[in-house]
C-alpha cells in the first residue's frame, strides 16, 4: 500500500486547510541524506537525553521513537536495530515507544506524511535511524571525553558500555552529560563489516509485553478512567441512509448512556463494549429502501465480465500483441476471478477519543497518522496543535488500518462531538468495531476479473500477450490518486502486469474501473495478490504448452532481472529435485514493493481432494536483510496470509448486502492448514527494501500450478472452496 | 452477585448475569490481558482457564460461575506455562501478538495435560485459536520447544 508516492508530498503545515490541500500533487523527491532533525526537542530537566528519536534516561533505557506504526510486521524493532547499532546499545537496554503525531519530524520520507506502508518502512528509515543513533553515540563520546579528560578517538562503546582509559561507564550514567552536548550535524555511519546487529539479529522487542498479557498495548485495550465504549449501527448496504430509529428499548438498558446519529449510523454509547452491543441490538432500525449499493456480487461478476468484449484504458502497451497472437502457432485463452477480500486483522478495528470542545485526545493503532489528525482537525474545527494522537501497537493491519480518507478517526471524532454537543461533560470514549462491523464493513481487496490471451511461436516462445483487467481502483477519489493513477488507470490494478520484467516485446494491458458503491482498500500487497496470481499460472500454462520445464521458461524471459532469476534459482536449488513422496510441486516468482520472492509448493491431497500444502521453500531478496529471522517471519506470515485468502476467504453480497459476518463463515488459515515453510535469503549489500508484503503474491499461483499437476485442473476461479479444493 | 477467584483472589462481580466473562474481566476488572477476537468462540483471543480448562471467555455468562476458579494470562504460572511463554520469546512467535494471549493459554492447558504433544495433539489443541499473522509453523515448534524446556 502507499508504495506509489515515490515522490514527496509537501510538508503540511499545522494546520486543518493545509491537510486539506495535501492531494494537490507531487513535488520534490527522496529526502533520505537531506537535513534530519536530530536537534529540536529540548533537553529534559531529569538527565535524560532526548533527541526526535533517541532518548536515553538516566537509569539506562536507549528508547526509540518509531515514526511509524507496528502492527506486526516488526518495524519497531528494525528501527530499534539500527539505533543499537551506531550507538552500540545493548540489545536489552533498548525500548521502542511510537512518536507522536508530527509530520514535519516524523514522516515517512517516501510519502512526505506520517504513515506506515507500501512495505516502506525499513527502506525509508535505513539511513534516518542509523544517523539518529550515531548522533547520540557521539553525543555520548563527547561527554565520557569531557568527564575523564580524554580525547573523543579514545573513547569505545561496546554492548553499552562506554570505556576509555581505565574509565567506564553505561550510557545512563552518562546521560546527563551528554544532554548538555550540542549534537553534532555531521556523523560516519559503521562500515558493513563492522555491523553486530544489522544482518545478523536482535529480538523482537515487544514479545516479553506480548507473552504476558501487558496492559494498555492495543488501541482495543485502551481504558482511561471514566471512559466510555461507543458501537455503530451502520446501514445493511454500503451508503444506504437510514429512515428513522427508536431507541426506546436501548436506552431503558442499565448501563447505556446515550444514543447519538452520526453521518455513519447510529451510535450506542455504554460503560462496557458487551451493554453497548446490547444496545445496539435493541435498536429498532429502518433504512430508506433502495438507497445505497443494491446490486449483489453476481450482478456485479456479470457487469465485469460484459466489459472483458469492451477495449478498455491501456496501461504502457508495447509492440504489436494482435499481430503476434495472430501469428501465433497456438494461443492460451483465460479467465479470472478474484472475489472482495476483508483484511480481518485479529483486533477490531477500534479509536478512543477525548474531546472537549477545545482539544482532542486520540489512542489507537493510527496507521497514516497525518490523514487521521488532519481528518479529526476537519471534523472538530480544531488545528493540528490542538490534537494529540497517542499511536499503540496495532493487533494486524494487512493495510486495514490505513485508509485514505481517515473513516475510524472522522468517526470517533464525530463521536466525541456529538457526545459533548448532546450536553454531556467531556469523556473519553472507546469506537468499538465488532467482529460483525469489520467483516461487513467494506474497505475490501476489490474483486477482480482478467482475460488473457497469450501466444507461442512454433519454437514454444511467448508471442503476443493481450490482457485485460476489470476492477475497482482503489485510489481514485483519495487524497493519494495523483501519485498512482494516470490517464484513468490505476496503476495498482495492474501492477506485476503492464511493468512485469519478464521480457515480452509484444504486450498490450488494459483497464476498466467500474463505479461500485463499496468502499475498497489495499490488502497485503494491494494488486499483486490477483496480479502475480494471473501471470504466474499463465506463465506455468504457457510452459507445460510450451513442452518447457516451468523453471527454465521463466529465466529464459528473466534475463534482464537478475535479481528476480535469482530468488528462483535459490529456491530451486534449496527445494531440491522434488517434494515429499506423494506430494505435487508449484513454482511462483514475483517482484514487489521492490523486493523479490520465489516460492516453491510441494502440495498433497487429502482422501477428500482438499489440498494440503505440506512445505513451501522460498527464494527471498530484500536488499541488506536488516534483521534476517524477522524477514523469515514476514515470509512466513506473509504467505500464509495468502494462502488462507485462496483457500477459503470470500465476501459476498445479495442485493447489496454482506452475507459473511464473523469467522464461522469467512474462514481464515488455521494451524492444521499451515505448511512448513523454509526461508532462504540472499545476502545482498542493495539498499533494503519491503518485505512485509512481498511474500503474499507467490504463494497463490505456486499452489495453484501444483494443483493442476496433481489435478489437471486450473483454478481460475477463487477460492477453493469453490472447487472441493478446501 | 456471583463470587468467584480469578488469578487466586476472591471477588464479588455485581454484573448483568448474562455478560461474558470476557467483557467482566476486560471492561470491569480493567484486565486486558484477554483479548476480544470474534464474539462466537470461533477465534481463541478470549481463551483462559476455568478451573483449568481452556475456555472461551467470550461465551462463558458471568452468571452460570459461581465458585469457579479463572485464571488469565496475567498470572497464570504452572510450569507448562513458564515453558510455553519462554518458547514462545525464544522462537520469536508473536508478530501482531493480539492472538497470542489466547494461544499461549490454549498450549499452556495442552502441555500440562500431554506434556510430549504429538502434531496431531498440537493441531487438535489449537486449531481452535485463529493468528491472522499466521504464526503457526512456529508456533508448533514453540509448543514442542516448551516441551523440551519443561523435561530438562
Amino acid at each position: 500500500m502507499l508504495h506509489y508516492l515515490n515522490a514527496s508530498l509537501p510538508t503540511p503545515q499545522p494546520t486543518r486547510r493545509a491537510f486539506l490541500k495535501l492531494s494537490a500533487g507531487a513535488v520534490g523527491g527522496l529526502l533520505i541524506g537531506a537535513v534530519i532533525p536530530h536537534k529540536g526537542l529540548a533537553n529534559t530537566a531529569s538527565g535524560a537525553v532526548a533527541t526526535p528519536f533517541v532518548h536515553i534516561t538516566p537509569d539506562n533505557r536507549v528508547i526509540v521513537l518509531s515514526k511509524h506504526l507496528d502492527k506486526g510486521q516488526g518495524t519497531a524493532t528494525g528501527l530499534a536495530t539500527l539505533v543499537a547499532e551506531e550507538l552500540d546499545a545493548a540489545a536489552e537496554q533498548v525500548e521502542v515507544e511510537f512518536a507522536p503525531s508530527n509530520p514535519e519530524v516524523y514522516k515517512n520520507l517516501l510519502f512526505g506524511v506520517q504513515g506506515t506502508g507500501g512495505s516502506t518502512a525499513m527502506a525509508n528509515s535505513f539511513d534516518q535511524y542509523r544517523q539518529a543513533g550515531a548522533v547520540v553515540r557521539a553525543m555520548i563520546v563527547a561527554a565520557a571525553a569531557s568527564e575523564w579528560g580524554l580525547p573523543a578517538s579514545e573513547i569505545t562503546i561496546t554492548n553499552g558500555v562506554v570505556s576509555g582509559g581505565s574509565n567506564s561507564a553505561t550510557l545512563g550514567a552518562l546521560s546527563a552529560l551528554a544532554a548538555a552536548q550540542e549534537p553534532p550535524t555531521d556523523v560516519t555511519l559503521k562500515s558493513p563489516q563492522d555491523w553486530v546487529y544489522i544482518g545478523k539479529g536482535f529480538p523482537r522487542v515487544e514479545l516479553p509485553m506480548k507473552t504476558r498479557g501487558s496492559v494498555g498495548l492495543f488501541g482495543m485495550d485502551v481504558q482511561p478512567d471514566g471512559g466510555l465504549v461507543a458501537v455503530t449501527a451502520r446501514p445493511p448496504r454500503f451508503g444506504a441512509t437510514l429512515a428513522s430509529v427508536d431507541a426506546t428499548e436501548a436506552l431503558a438498558l442499565d448501563g447505556v448512556e446515550a444514543v447519538l446519529e452520526i453521518p455513519q449510523g447510529v451510535v450506542v454509547i455504554a460503560s462496557n463494549t458487551w451493554i453497548a452491543m446490547q444496545g445496539r441490538d435493541a435498536l429498532t432500525l429502518d433504512w430508506v429502501e433502495g438507497s445505497g449499493e443494491t446490486r449483489g456480487t453476481d450482478a456485479l461478476l456479470a457487469e465485469f465480465r460484459a466489459s472483458l468484449d469492451e477495449p478498455g484504458l491501456p496501461s504502457h502497451p508495447r509492440g504489436d500483441a494482435a499481430a503476434k497472437l495472430a501469428q501465433a502457432a497456438q494461443v492460451v485463452e483465460a479467465e479470472y476471478v478474484f472475489p472482495y477480500l476483508a483484511h480481518a486483522p485479529m483486533e477490531p478495528l477500534d479509536m478512543t477519543v477525548l474531546y472537549d470542545g477545545q482539544s482532542a485526545t486520540f489512542w489507537g493503532g493510527s496507521q497514516i497518522q497525518t490523514v487521521d489528525h488532519g481528518t479529526a482537525a476537519a471534523v472538530l474545527g480544531l488545528e493540528f496543535p490542538q490534537i494529540t494522537i497517542n499511536t499503540r501497537w496495532g493487533g494486524g493491519s494487512f493495510g486495514r488500518r490505513a485508509t485514505p480518507d481517515g473513516h475510524l478517526t472522522a468517526e470517533a471524532a464525530m463521536i466525541g462531538k456529538a457526545w459533548l454537543d448532546a450536553g454531556n461533560a467531556a469523556r473519553p470514549i472507546k469506537l468499538v468495531y465488532s467482529r460483525e462491523d469489520d467483516i461487513r464493513g467494506g474497505y475490501y481487496r476489490p474483486m477482480a476479473v482478467h482475460r488473457v490471451r497469450a501466444g507461442l511461436d512454433a519454437e514454444g516462445n511467448i508471442s503476443g500477450w493481450e490482457h485485460r483487467v476489470v476492477s475497482q481502483s482503489i485510489f481514485t477519489g483519495t487524497a493519494f490518486e495523483s501519485f498512482t493513477v494516470k490517464d484513468g488507470v490505476d496503476h495498482s490494478t495492474v501492477e506485476g502486469i503492464s511493468d512485469t520484467t519478464y521480457a515480452i516485446p509484444d504486450m498490450h494491458v488494459d483497464v476498466h474501473h467500474p463505479a461500485v458503491g463499496v468502499p475498497t482498500l489495499w490488502w497485503r500487497s494491494v494488486g499483486h495478490t490477483h496480479t502475480a496470481y494471473v501471470m504466474e499460472t499463465m506463465m506455468d500454462e504457457l510452459a507445460v504448452a510450451a513442452g518447457r520445464d516451468p523453471i527454465e521458461f521463466r529465466l529464459a524471459y528473466l534475463t534482464g532481472d537478475a535479481r528476480l532469476a535469482g530468488v528462483l534459482q535459490l529456491a530451486a536449488e534449496k527445494a531440491g529435485a522434488a517434494g515429499p513422496e506423494g506430494t505435487h510441486r508449484g513454482i511462483a516468482v514475483h517482484k514487489s514493493f521492490n523486493s523479490y520472492v520465489a516460492e516453491i509448493a510441494d502440495v498433497r491431497l487429502r482422501d477428500d481432494g482438499t489440498v494440503k500444502v505440506e512445505k513451501v521453500t522460498c527464494g527471498v531478496d530484500c536488499g541488506v536483510p536488516i534483521n534476517p529471522d524477522n524477514i523469515t517471519a514476514q515470509v512466513e506470515g506473509a504467505l500464509g496470509y495468502g494462502l488462507s485468502a485462496i483457500l477459503r476467504e470470500e465476501i459476498t453480497m445479495v442485493d447489496g448486502e454482506v452475507e459473511q459476518a464473523n469467522f464461522p463463515d469467512y474462514t481464515p488459515l488455521r494451524i492444521t492448514d499451515m505448511p512448513e515453510v523454509e526461508v532462504h535469503i540472499v545476502r545482498s549489500d542493495a539498499a533494503p527494501t519491503g518485505i512485509g508484503e512481498p511474500g503474499t503474491p507467490p504463494i497463490g499461483p505456486a499452489v495453484a500450478n501444483a494443483v493442476f499437476r496433481a489435478t489437471g485442473t486450473r483454478i481460475r476461479e477463487l477460492p477453493f472452496t469453490r472447487h472441493g479444493l478446501a | 452477585m456471583v463470587t468467584l477467584t480469578i488469578n487466586g483472589e476472591p471477588r464479588e462481580i455485581d454484573a448483568n448475569p448474562d455478560m461474558p466473562l470476557l467483557w467482566v474481566l476486560r471492561d470491569e476488572l480493567k484486565m486486558t490481558g484477554t483479548k476480544f477476537g470474534c464474539g462466537v468462540a470461533s477465534c481463541g483471543a478470549c481463551t483462559v482457564h476455568i478451573d483449568g480448562e481452556p475456555t472461551r471467555s467470550c461465551q462463558a455468562l458471568i452468571g452460570d460461575l459461581e465458585g469457579a476458579n479463572v485464571t488469565t494470562i496475567e498470572a497464570i504460572d504452572t510450569p507448562a506455562a513458564k515453558a510455553i511463554q519462554a518458547a514462545w520469546v525464544e522462537l520469536q512467535v508473536p508478530q501482531c501478538g493480539y492472538c497470542q494471549s489466547g494461544q499461549i493459554m490454549s498450549a499452556s492447558a495442552l502441555l500440562t495435560a500431554t506434556p510430549k504433544p504429538t502434531d496431531d495433539d498440537i493441531d487438535a489443541a489449537m486449531e481452535g485459536n485463529l493468528c491472522r499473522c499466521a504464526t503457526y509453523a512456529r508456533i508448533r515448534r514453540a509448543i514442542h520447544r516448551a516441551a523440551e524446556i519443561m523435561e530438562a
